[in-house]
C-alpha cells in the first residue's frame, strides 16, 4: 500500500493507475454479472487501499467506467465514513467510541493515541476527515463499535486490531508503527 | 479475546464454535475436511429442497442477526420455481455495538458459513449469492474469499457441485462503515452500489422485492452456520438443546464490568442472566454491584438491577399462568427476554455496575445513533442529533429541568414513524433509560 504517494504530486490520481490496480478493477466487476453498478464499493475500496484517498479524478473515472454519473459515486465517498477525500495519516488509528470500550476507557485511550501521536485530542475526530499530526506520520478518529466489544478498549490500526489497550501501553503501540 | 482461550464453561457447548478457538486449528480447507466438513452438504444435496426448508422447521431455528425471526419460515416464503432468479446475501456486517462473534466465525472458520450458504442456497435455488462483510473486518474478506477459492477447487462451489448439476457462486462484498448496512434492505442496497437507505416494507420484503428486485434471503453469519449444523446433529437433536419455539445454541456475547467479557455459545434458554454474569463471567469486579444490564446489543431496552417482571410462563398443568420472575432469574432465549419487556436482539449483553452514570452510558449510545443515522427519514434524521444534544448538555452539567420530558417526547416521535427499524433502535434505549432510572435524568437535568 503506497498511501499517502499523490497528494504532493498534484497529478490526477487517474492519470496514474497502475496495471496491477486496473487489473483488479477488472477482476472485481466480474463479481456482479447482474449489475455492474454493484462494483462501484469494491472500486472505491480498491482505489482507497492504493492512493489512501479518493479524489475528483476518481470519481469521474469510476464512475465512467461502471457506466454511471459521477453524482452515483460521489454520493458514497460522502456517505460512508470509511472513504476519505484527504489522506489520513500513514499510521491509521480509529479508535472504537462505542460504549463497551468506553466503559473500558476508550475515552483515555484516545487521549493517550494523541498525545503520543501529536494531535490535539481536541480536534473534531468522529468524520470524514481526520486530524493528521504535523509530519503526516498518524492520524487519529473515532469510530463507532468495530465488534470487539469483549476486549476493548480497541483500535484499529491500520489493518491490525489492537485490543485490551491501556492510556499507558499506547505509546509502545504506535513506536511499532515506525 | 482472552476468554476463548479458556477450557469451555460447564454451561457452554461450543458447536458453531467448536473448531474456532482449538489449537492448531486454521481456516484452511484441509483442518475442516480433516473435522468432516462439507459431509453436511453432500449429505443436503442428496436430499428435495422442500426436505431441506423442512428440517430447518423443524430445528427451530431462529435468526440470529437481531429479529430472531424463524429461519425456516422465511425460507419458505421463497417460491423454488417461480422462473426468477433468488439470491442469498450473507448479513456479516456485525455492528450493533455490543456484538462480536461474527468476526471469529469469518476469521478463523469460513468454512462453516460456506457450507451452510451453500446447503441454504439448493434448497432456495440460489445460483449467486454475496456475504457482506464490515470492511473494518480487514482480514476477513481475504480470509473468506481464500476459502471460497479452496471450496470452488474441490468440487464444493462452481459449476456442476459435486457432480449434481447444481451451480454456485459467492462473493464478498466489503461495506465501508456504515451500521445501517446492517439492516437487510439497507444492505441489498449497499450490494447494489447504491446509498444505503432502507426500502420500505411492504412492498420491499427481500423475499419477494430482494436484490435487484428479485427473491433473496438474507440470514445473518452465525445463522448459516447453524444450518450446517442442523445437518450434522438432525433437527430433532438440534432443536432439543433450546426452548419450544428457539432451537439449538447461540452465542451470546459479554462485555462491560464483568470479570470474563467474550463470546459464549450456550443452549438457547439455557441460562439465566444471573448464571451468565456470575457464573460464566465470574461475576462483577472486586466490590462492585450490577447496576443495569442491556440484554441484546445496544438498541434492546435496559434492564435495572432488582427489577422484578411479571411474566406468563407455562405453569405445571400447562396453562400460562402469570409469574414474578426477577431481573436475574431472566433466561436468555427470545421469548423471555419480549416477555420482559425488552428483546435478545443479536445477543449481546452489556452490563453496567454501580460505579456508571446511566446518562453517561446513554448518552454514548445517542452519539452512536446520532452518528449513524442515514438521513432518509426526517423523524429519525432530525430526531437523533436532538436526543444527542440534549444529553450532551445534561452530561455537561447544562441540562434544563424540562430534558427528560423533551427527550422522552422526541424519541416517542422517532419510534413507528420511519422506513426500517433503526428509528426504534435509536428511540428504545431513550425512552427505557428513562423510564428506569428516572432520579438520574431529573440530576442532570437539574
Ligand atoms: C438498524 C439495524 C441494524 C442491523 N444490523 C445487523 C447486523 O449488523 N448484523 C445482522 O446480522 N443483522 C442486523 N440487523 C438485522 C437484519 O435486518 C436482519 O434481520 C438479519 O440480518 C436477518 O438474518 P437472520 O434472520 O439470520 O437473523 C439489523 C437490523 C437493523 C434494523
Ligand atoms: S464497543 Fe468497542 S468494539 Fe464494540
Amino acid at each position: 500500500m503506497d498511501k499517502q504517494e499523490t497528494h504532493t504530486t498534484g497529478i490526477s490520481q487517474s492519470d496514474r493507475i497502475p496495471a496491477d490496480l486496473l487489473f483488479r478493477i477488472d477482476e472485481a466487476v466480474t463479481h456482479y454479472p447482474i449489475s455492474k453498478r454493484s462494483a462501484s464499493l469494491p472500486l472505491l475500496h480498491l482505489w482507497q487501499n492504493h492512493f489512501g484517498f479518493i479524489d475528483d479524478s476518481a470519481v469521474n473515472w469510476i464512475s465512467k467506467r461502471l457506466d454511471l454519473e459521477p453524482i452515483n459515486i460521489l454520493e458514497l465517498v460522502t456517505f460512508y465514513p470509511w472513504f476519505r477525500q484527504q489522506p489520513a495519516g500513514k499510521v491509521c488509528i480509529r479508535v472504537c467510541r462505542t460504549l463497551s470500550c468506553a466503559l473500558a476507557g476508550g475515552f483515555e485511550v484516545r487521549d493517550a493515541f494523541c498525545t503520543a501521536a501529536g494531535i490535539n485530542p481536541n480536534a473534531e475526530m468522529h468524520g470524514h476527515t481526520p486530524p493528521v499530526s504535523a509530519d503526516g506520520k498518524f492520524s487519529v478518529e473515532f469510530v463507532e463499535c468495530l465488534a470487539s466489544c469483549g476486549s476493548g478498549p480497541v483500535a484499529l490500526i491500520n489493518d491490525d486490531l489492537v485490543e485490551d489497550i491501556t492510556p499507558e501501553g499506547a505509546a509502545g503501540i504506535l513506536s511499532q508503527y515506525h | 479475546m482472552k476468554s476463548l482461550l479458556l477450557p469451555p464453561h460447564p454451561k457452554e457447548r461450543r458447536i458453531v464454535f467448536k473448531n474456532a478457538w482449538t489449537q492448531g486449528y486454521t481456516p484452511d480447507i484441509e483442518c475442516y475436511l480433516k473435522d468432516g466438513g462439507y459431509e453436511e452438504l453432500r449429505k443436503a444435496l442428496a436430499m428435495k429442497p422442500a426436505e431441506i426448508i423442512d428440517e430447518v422447521k423443524k430445528s427451530n431455528l431462529r435468526g440470529r442477526g437481531g429479529a430472531a425471526f424463524p429461519c425456516g419460515v422465511k425460507w419458505g416464503f421463497i417460491r423454488h420455481d417461480d422462473g426468477k432468479p433468488h439470491y442469498i446475501t450473507c448479513n456479516g456486517d456485525e455492528s450493533e455495538p455490543g456484538t462480536f462473534k461474527d468476526r471469529y466465525i469469518l476469521n478463523n472458520d469460513p468454512h462453516q458459513l460456506i457450507e451452510g450458504m451453500a446447503i441454504a442456497a439448493f434448497a432456495l435455488n440460489v445460483h449467486l449469492a454475496y456475504i457482506y462483510i464490515r470492511c473494518e473486518f480487514t482480514k476477513s474478506a481475504g480470509i473468506v474469499t481464500k476459502a471460497i477459492e479452496e471450496a470452488k477447487a474441490k468440487g464444493f462451489l462452481g459449476k456442476n457441485i459435486l457432480g449434481t448439476g447444481f451451480d454456485l457462486e459467492i462473493y464478498v462484498h466489503q461495506g465501508a462503515g456504515a451500521y445501517i448496512c446492517g439492516e437487510e434492505t439497507s444492505l441489498i442496497e449497499s450490494i447494489e452500489g447504491k446509498r444505503p437507505y432502507p426500502r420500505i416494507k411492504p412492498p420491499y420484503f427481500p423475499a419477494v422485492l430482494g436484490l435487484y428486485m428479485s427473491p433473496t434471503i438474507v440470514n445473518n453469519v452465525e445463522t448459516l452456520c447453524h444450518v450446517k449444523q442442523i445437518f450434522k446433529l438432525g433437527s430433532e437433536e438440534y432443536s432439543k438443546m433450546g426452548t419450544p419455539g428457539d432451537g439449538g445454541t447461540r452465542v451470546m456475547c459479554v462485555s462491560g464490568d464483568v470479570m470474563r467479557p467474550g463470546p459464549y455459545e450456550i443452549p438457547v434458554g439455557g441460562v439465566t442472566l444471573g448464571e451468565l454474569i456470575n457464573d460464566v463471567c465470574g461475576g462483577m469486579k472486586p466490590g462492585r454491584k450490577l447496576k443495569a444490564i442491556i440484554p441484546g446489543g445496544s438498541s434492546s431496552k435496559v434492564m435495572r438491577a432488582g427489577e422484578v417482571y411479571k411474566m406468563k410462563v407455562k405453569g405445571p398443568d400447562g396453562e400460562m399462568i402469570e409469574k414474578d420472575v426477577p431481573l436475574l432469574d431472566i433466561t436468555m432465549d427470545a421469548a423471555s427476554l419480549a416477555a420482559a419487556g425488552t428483546m435478545i436482539g443479536s445477543a449481546g449483553v452489556i452490563v453496567m455496575d454501580d460505579s456508571r452514570s446511566m446518562l453517561w452510558a446513554l448518552n454514548n449510545l445517542n452519539t452512536f445513533y446520532a452518528h449513524e443515522s442515514c438521513g432518509q427519514c426526517t423523524p429519525c434524521r432530525e430526531g437523533v442529533l436532538w436526543i444527542d444534544k440534549m444529553t450532551t448538555r445534561m452530561v455537561n452539567g447544562e441540562g434544563i429541568a424540562q430534558d427528560p420530558i423533551t427527550l422522552k417526547n422526541v424519541a416517542d416521535n422517532i419510534a413507528g414513524r420511519t422506513v426500517c427499524a433503526f428509528g426504534e433502535a435509536a428511540s428504545w434505549p431513550v425512552q427505557s433509560f428513562l423510564e428506569k432510572f428516572p432520579e438520574e435524568f431529573a440530576v442532570g437535568a437539574k
